[in-house]
């Protein structure tokens, strides 16, 4: 029987939610669902009993490193030449353990997947393309193979008994060529408001507002609305606000229950971030552009126009009640 | 120091893309260079022309096909390494990456740099398989570059920020947009791309094989979204907008 092998998303130490998302996954997939952590192997083993992990192995905190090429070659050599599922989040160190792994272990990369089964023998993949209108299955012929998958696309789901997973210390491969890069520095961008991932209400800007300084409107908006202000990767490239602002594809995902799309046309690596969103608000100057085809309201008009007088109804809507 | 930039050519993002009866994108039209390469080619071309050097541009290429390829060249690239092989169809990320590092290892690169995913794939884990297979460090999601003599520090996009790190050449980084300004080709960087040399490689060539593992198996169309209300801004949307949000119990 194969292991479903779960490489853990830690933020400075400590277990991004995606990993429960990871193991609810992994659970499809095996009964026996690994995961492999670097630092904080108590906690996990806590954290994870409740969604049914059966092992936790810690490397131990890895360091002013990158950790994403020491995991994906710490799980290869953990694995040796049993069949496996790897499992990794599509995020930064994700990826690059991701792509390690699959260098050591031989194995095919699926990445994106958005959800993930078993029809016997094989692992199927569910991918979202062209802007996330067709959903593809994929399947790897292959006994060890590598996924990568989207945060927020799997539910979270905690079984009905507990396991008690065991805790065992590996150590991490670190002398294998190529793994070992160093953090010279970490610089956190602060931004302003809830956190983009977890706001319950999400306003983000891109071209259609003109100029840097019209982005203003979006962080009012926002605010007013007790959410989180986004932006397209557009003006994130063109530098009006940091990347940490990013809604799409090599952004953050979103699915907040309102997302409001403020002169932001609709490009396919900017709809599969947040065409989650329950109730979506587009304005948009371009009656053609694609933000509309996924909008339950859309506004055919100029951004610069409108937000101002938009604003202040919110306002007034907010203190008449 | 040789620079190879791994490029790709896709089809026209702008135009509908569809796929085949073989469930595969359909690449029928026009081979365009992947916009997210330009920035690559840039950084290697200012790095090289910092430092000394040529950048050589590294691509897999479907039937031979080369215009994408040429407009690399024609942004002042030197030369080409093109491997097209039929058997290279449907092709996944590590036999890319496989094709890709076996060109680097013959050319004798010290530096490889690629986009951070494709446009038309976007996998986003070649850059770092082409690393492992090197057994070279990967420094990855790059949004600015500094190389002082072999050694190359990087800014790396992470979640909630960024952060500086470092590694020695020979070493693989991959490329955010927006890392460098691409220039345009210039009518005379064109004109000599025509006759800059192209070498067309198969996987013979390379002494690989390969063996294609994934495939898709089905394809259905998302569920829509229901559709909604579009309305024309006449002064007045914000009216429509707020009841919107009443609606939905945000106000």
């Amino acid at each position: 029987m194969a292991t479903a092998w779960v490489i853990a998303e830690q933020r400075d130490g400590v277990l991004a939610p995606v990993t429960a998302e990871l193991v609810t996954a992994a659970r499809e997939l095996a009964v026996d669902v690994a995961v492999l952590v670097a630092g904080g192997g108590a906690e996990a083993v806590e954290a994870l009993g409740r969604f049914g992990v059966t092992r936790v192995v810690d490397v131990g905190p890895l360091g002013d490193v990158l950790a994403g090429p020491i995991l994906g070659a710490t799980v290869a050599r953990l694995i040796g030449d049993a069949p496996a599922f790897v499992l990794t989040a599509q995020t930064y160190t994700g990826r690059d353990a991701a792509a390690r792994a699959s260098v050591e272990l031989d194995a095919p990369v699926l990445t994106n997947a958005v959800g993930l089964r078993r029809d016997g023998a094989e692992l199927v993949t569910e991918h979202q393309i062209f802007g996330g209108s067709l959903v593809v299955e994929a399947a790897a012929d292959a006994e060890r193979v590598v996924v990568a998958v989207r945060p927020k696309s799997v539910v979270a789901v905690e079984v009905d008994e507990q396991t008690q997973p065991t805790l065992s210390a590996a150590t991490a491969v670190t002398e294998a060529p190529g793994v070992m890069v160093r953090v010279i520095e970490r610089r956190r961008e602060e931004r302003a408001g809830p956190s983009l991932d977890e706001a319950t209400v999400v306003v983000s800007g891109g071209r259609g507002l003109g100029k840097p300084e019209a982005y203003r409107y979006v962080e009012e908006l926002a605010s007013l609305l007790g959410g989180a202000p986004g932006a397209s990767r557009a003006i994130v490239d063109a530098g009006w606000v940091p990347y940490a602002y990013q809604v799409g594809q090599t952004g953050t995902t979103v699915k907040p229950e309102l997302y409001v799309a403020v002169g932001i046309s609709g490009a396919t690596q900017h709809l599969v971030g947040m065409k989650g969103a329950k109730h979506i608000v587009a304005i948009n100057k371009d009656k053609d552009a694609p933000i509309f085809s996924v909008a339950d309201l859309g506004v055919v008009g100029d951004a610069l126009s409108l937000m101002p007088r938009l604003i202040e109804a919110v306002r007034e809507r907010r203190h008449a009640s | 120091m040789k620079v190879a930039v791994c490029t790709k050519q896709i089809p026209d993002p702008q135009a509908p893309q569809h796929l085949g009866e073989d469930l595969r994108l359909v690449r029928s039209g026009k081979a365009l260079l992947d916009d997210a390469d330009t920035y690559g080619v840039e950084l290697g071309l200012r790095l090289t022309e910092a430092s000394g050097g040529d950048v050589v541009v590294v691509s897999m290429v479907p039937g031979g096909e080369t215009a994408g390829v040429r407009q690399a060249l024609a942004m002042g690239a030197a030369s080409a390494v093109v491997v097209s092989d039929e058997r290279l169809e449907g092709a996944d990320a590590l036999t890319t990456a496989r094709v890709l590092a076996a060109v680097v290892r013959r050319l004798g690169a010290d530096l490889v740099i690629t986009a951070t995913e494709s446009t038309d794939g976007y996998t986003g884990t070649v850059a770092g398989q082409i690393a492992g297979l090197l057994g070279w460090p990967a420094l990855t999601f790059t949004r600015g570059l500094h190389l002082e003599g072999s050694r190359v520090t990087a800014e790396r996009q992470v979640e909630d920020g960024v952060w500086v790190v470092e590694a020695e050449l020979p070493c693989v980084v991959s490329v955010t947009a927006g890392i460098v300004d691409p220039r345009y080709p210039s009518f005379k960087g064109i004109m000599s791309a025509k006759s800059k040399p192209v070498e067309q490689l198969s996987l013979d060539d390379l002494g690989l094989g390969v063996q294609v593992r994934e495939r898709v198996r089905s394809a259905r169309e998302a569920e829509a979204r229901s559709a909604g209300t579009v309305i024309e801004d006449d002064g007045t949307a914000e009216a429509a907008i707020v009841a919107f949000l009443e609606s939905i119990k945000v106000l």
